[in-house]
C-alpha cells in the first residue's frame, strides 16, 4: 500500500530527455510552471498539454506512471472543482440554480481551466523526477543556487541534505510497512475505531520508526565521516555538468514554446 | 491432527508487471500440532512470504490456509484472532519495540486482546521467564538493553500472547554465537515445557538440526521436501548442491564416505555421530581403526 507512492520516484532510461542537463530540466520545469499559469485561453492550454505529453513520449515514461502519479491529487483536484464551482458568481443567468446555490458559466470554465492546470503542473513536475535521477537533480540545484553562497547561504549543505532526504524515502516507507506489520502480529488495529483509537495505533509505529531514522542517521553521519566528507569546500566531482550543444538546441525549442504560450495571450482573448 | 494446513498456495509478487516474481509455488504443507519445525533455504526462496500468510498477513493469491481446519480468510473479521493463535515474530524484531517500560512493552499483545489486569500480569511473567528477562530489565526501559536482550523482550512479546503455533523468522541473525545458542535453547525449552507447536526459520542448516523434528527445505518458491530431520539429512549431497550450508559434522561423514568408508552420511548432531562411529566400529570387529 504503501509502496504505491510515485512521488520521487526515478525511471533510468537513454532518451534525449533523460541526458539533458539537469540545471536546464530544472529551470525549463520553473518557467513552465509559470507560463503555465500564465496560459488562460484555449490555444495556450493546449500548447502546454501538448508540450508535456510530447515529451512524456520522448522520455518513454508509460502512460501507467502519470496516471498513479495523479491518482494522490485527484482528491485535492475535485475539492477545487466544488469550491469554485459554487463561489463563483458570474454576471448572466445561473446554468443552474436549487436554494442559495448557483452555478455560473464563469465557474464551469474556471472549473475546467484549473483542472487542466493542475493536472499539467503535476505532470510536468514528475516529469522532472522520473527522468532526473536524485543526485543529478541536487548537483543541478546546487550549482543553480551557488550565487547564494554570496550571501553565506550553506549551499553545499542544503543540497547535501535532500540528496540524503530524497534517498531515504524509499528505505523508510519499507521500514514502516515492516513494522506495520510487525504490530499487527501483535494485534494492533489500524484500520478501525473512533479517531482517538486511531491516533493512538499510530504510537507503536511512529516510536519505532523515528528510532530506527535517528539510528540510521547515525550510522550514516558516521560512515560519511569515516570517508573525510567534511562539506562543501573544496569537493570535486565525479560527474561534472556540462552544457553541450544539444542542452543548447532543447533550450531553444523550449524558448520557442515558451514565447508561443506568451503569444497567444497577445492574440486571444482570456477564458477566465 | 494438524494445527496449520497450506494448500495449493501462489503468491507472486508485482502481478502484472514486468517485474513479477514468483515467491510461492503452490506450495503443500501440513504442520502437526506440537511439532518443532524448522523452515530452511536460502535467500529469496520464499520462506518470509510464507511465514507472512500464516498469520494472515499476507492474503493469498492462490490457495488457502486453514488453522484447525478452519479457513484463515472466511471471515475477515476473524483475522486478529488468527493472529493470537499464529504469534509470529518478525527477523529484527527489536525494532518493533516501543513502549516505556519492558514490562508494558511485553504486555502490549496480551492488551489488545483484551484480557484481564490480572491475566496479563502472569502472561507477562511467564513469557519473562521463559526468555530469560529478569525483574530489573522488566521495570528498565527497553531502549537500554543489548541488541540480544531486546531480542529476547519482543519474542517474549509474542510467547505472552501464548500462541497455539509460535513462528519465528530467523531469531538469530546478527546474534554473536552465545546468544544464538541462548534464545535458540529458550525457544526450545518452551515447546517442551508448553508442548505448542515451534515454526523456525532459519538459514543456518546447524541450526535446524539441533532444535527441529520436522523440515521443511524450500528451493525457488517450492517445497523442496518435508520430512523428519533425519530424512532430510540423508540427502545432504542434494542439500550442499542447492547451496544450503550442512552441518559441519555432515561434512565430516560425506568426506569420509567419498575416501571410501562405508558409513551413514546422515548424520547431523555431534552425539548422533558418535553413536554412527561406534555402530561402524562395532561393524568392522574394531579391525579398522575407524
Amino acid at each position: 500500500m504503501l509502496k504505491d507512492i510515485t512521488i520521487g520516484q526515478h525511471f533510468p532510461g537513454n532518451s534525449p530527455v533523460h541526458r539533458l542537463d539537469s540545471r536546464i530540466k530544472i529551470l525549463v520545469t520553473i518557467a513552465y510552471v509559470v507560463f503555465l499559469f500564465l496560459s488562460s485561453n484555449i490555444a495556450g492550454l493546449a500548447l502546454n498539454i501538448i508540450f508535456v505529453f510530447s515529451l512524456y513520449m520522448l522520455a518513454k515514461i508509460p502512460l501507467k506512471m502519470l496516471r498513479k502519479s495523479l491518482k494522490p491529487i485527484l482528491p485535492i483536484i475535485i475539492f477545487t472543482v466544488i469550491l469554485n464551482l459554487f463561489f463563483i458568481t458570474g454576471t448572466g443567468t445561473p446554468l443552474f440554480h436549487l436554494w442559495k446555490i448557483n452555478i455560473y458559466k464563469e465557474g464551469v470554465i474556471f472549473c475546467i481551466v484549473m483542472v487542466i492546470r493542475i493536472i499539467c503542473l503535476i505532470s510536468g513536475t514528475s516529469l522532472l523526477t522520473y527522468t532526473t535521477s536524485p543526485i543529478e537533480l541536487t548537483d543541478g540545484m546546487e550549482r543553480l543556487m551557488k550565487p547564494l553562497e554570496f550571501i553565506k547561504f550553506p549551499v553545499h549543505e542544503m543540497a547535501m541534505m535532500m540528496t540524503i532526504a530524497l534517498r531515504f524515502i524509499p528505505t523508510l516507507i519499507e521500514e514502516t510497512d515492516k513494522i506495520i506489520s510487525a504490530q499487527k502480529s501483535r494485534g494492533a488495529l489500524l484500520d478501525s475505531g473512533s479517531f482517538k483509537d486511531r491516533v493512538k495505533a499510530l504510537v507503536p509505529i511512529l516510536i519505532p520508526l523515528f528510532i530506527s531514522a535517528f539510528r540510521r542517521a547515525d550510522e550514516l553521519a558516521t560512515a560519511m565521516e569515516c570517508r573525510c566528507y567534511h562539506g562543501g569546500k573544496g569537493r570535486t566531482r565525479l560527474k561534472q555538468l556540462k552544457i553541450t550543444g544539444s542542452d543548447i538546441l532543447s533550450t531553444v525549442i523550449c524558448i520557442v514554446f515558451f514565447t508561443a504560450v506568451f503569444a497567444t495571450r497577445l492574440v486571444m482573448p482570456s477564458l477566465i | 491432527m494438524s494445527v496449520l494446513k497450506i494448500e495449493n498456495l501462489s503468491y507472486t509478487y508485482n502481478e502484472g508487471m514486468p517485474g513479477a516474481t514468483k515467491a510461492l509455488d503452490n506450495v503443500n504443507l501440513e504442520i502437526e500440532e506440537g511439532t518443532f519445525v524448522g523452515i530452511i533455504g536460502h535467500t529469496g526462496c520464499g520462506k518470509s512470504t510464507l511465514i507472512s500468510h500464516l498469520n494472515g498477513l499476507t492474503k493469498p493469491q492462490q490457495g488457502a490456509i486453514y488453522l484447525e481446519g478452519k479457513d484463515i480468510w472466511k471471515d475477515y473479521k476473524d483475522i486478529r484472532q488468527v493472529r493470537f493463535t499464529v504469534g509470529l515474530v518478525f527477523q529484527y524484531p527489536e525494532y518493533q519495540l516501543f513502549e516505556e517500560t519492558v514490562y508494558k512493552d511485553i504486555a502490549f499483545g496480551p492488551k489488545n486482546m483484551g484480557l484481564s489486569d490480572e491475566e496479563i500480569d502472569k502472561r507477562v511473567n511467564m513469557a519473562a521467564e521463559f526468555c530469560g528477562i529478569t525483574k530489573q530489565m522488566l521495570s528498565a526501559s527497553p531502549f537500554d538493553l543489548s541488541g540480544g536482550q531486546k531480542r529476547r523482550v519482543a519474542i517474549a512479546g509474542i510467547i505472552a500472547m501464548q500462541p497455539k503455533v509460535l513462528v519465528l523468522d530467523e531469531p538469530c541473525a546478527g546474534l554473536d554465537p552465545e546468544g544464538r545458542e541462548q534464545i535458540l535453547s529458550q525457544v526450545k525449552n518452551y515447546h517442551l515445557t508448553t508442548g505448542g507447536t515451534v515454526v523456525l526459520v532459519s538459514h543456518s542448516m546447524e541450526d535446524i538440526a539441533n532444535y527441529a523434528d520436522k523440515v521443511l527445505v524450500m528451493d525457488s518458491g517450492k517445497v523442496y521436501k518435508y520430512a523428519p530431520t533425519e530424512e532430510i539429512f540423508q540427502d545432504a549431497e542434494n542439500l550442499s548442491k542447492m547451496g544450503l550450508g550442512i552441518p559441519d559434522i555432515t561434512k565430516v561423514f560425506l568426506k569420509l564416505k567419498e575416501m571410501g568408508v562405508d558409513i551413514n552420511t546422515d548424520v547431523y548432531t555431534i552425539p548422533y555421530a558418535i553413536k554412527t562411529l561406534l555402530k561402524y566400529k562395532a561393524k568392522n570387529g574394531g579391525a579398522n581403526n575407524a
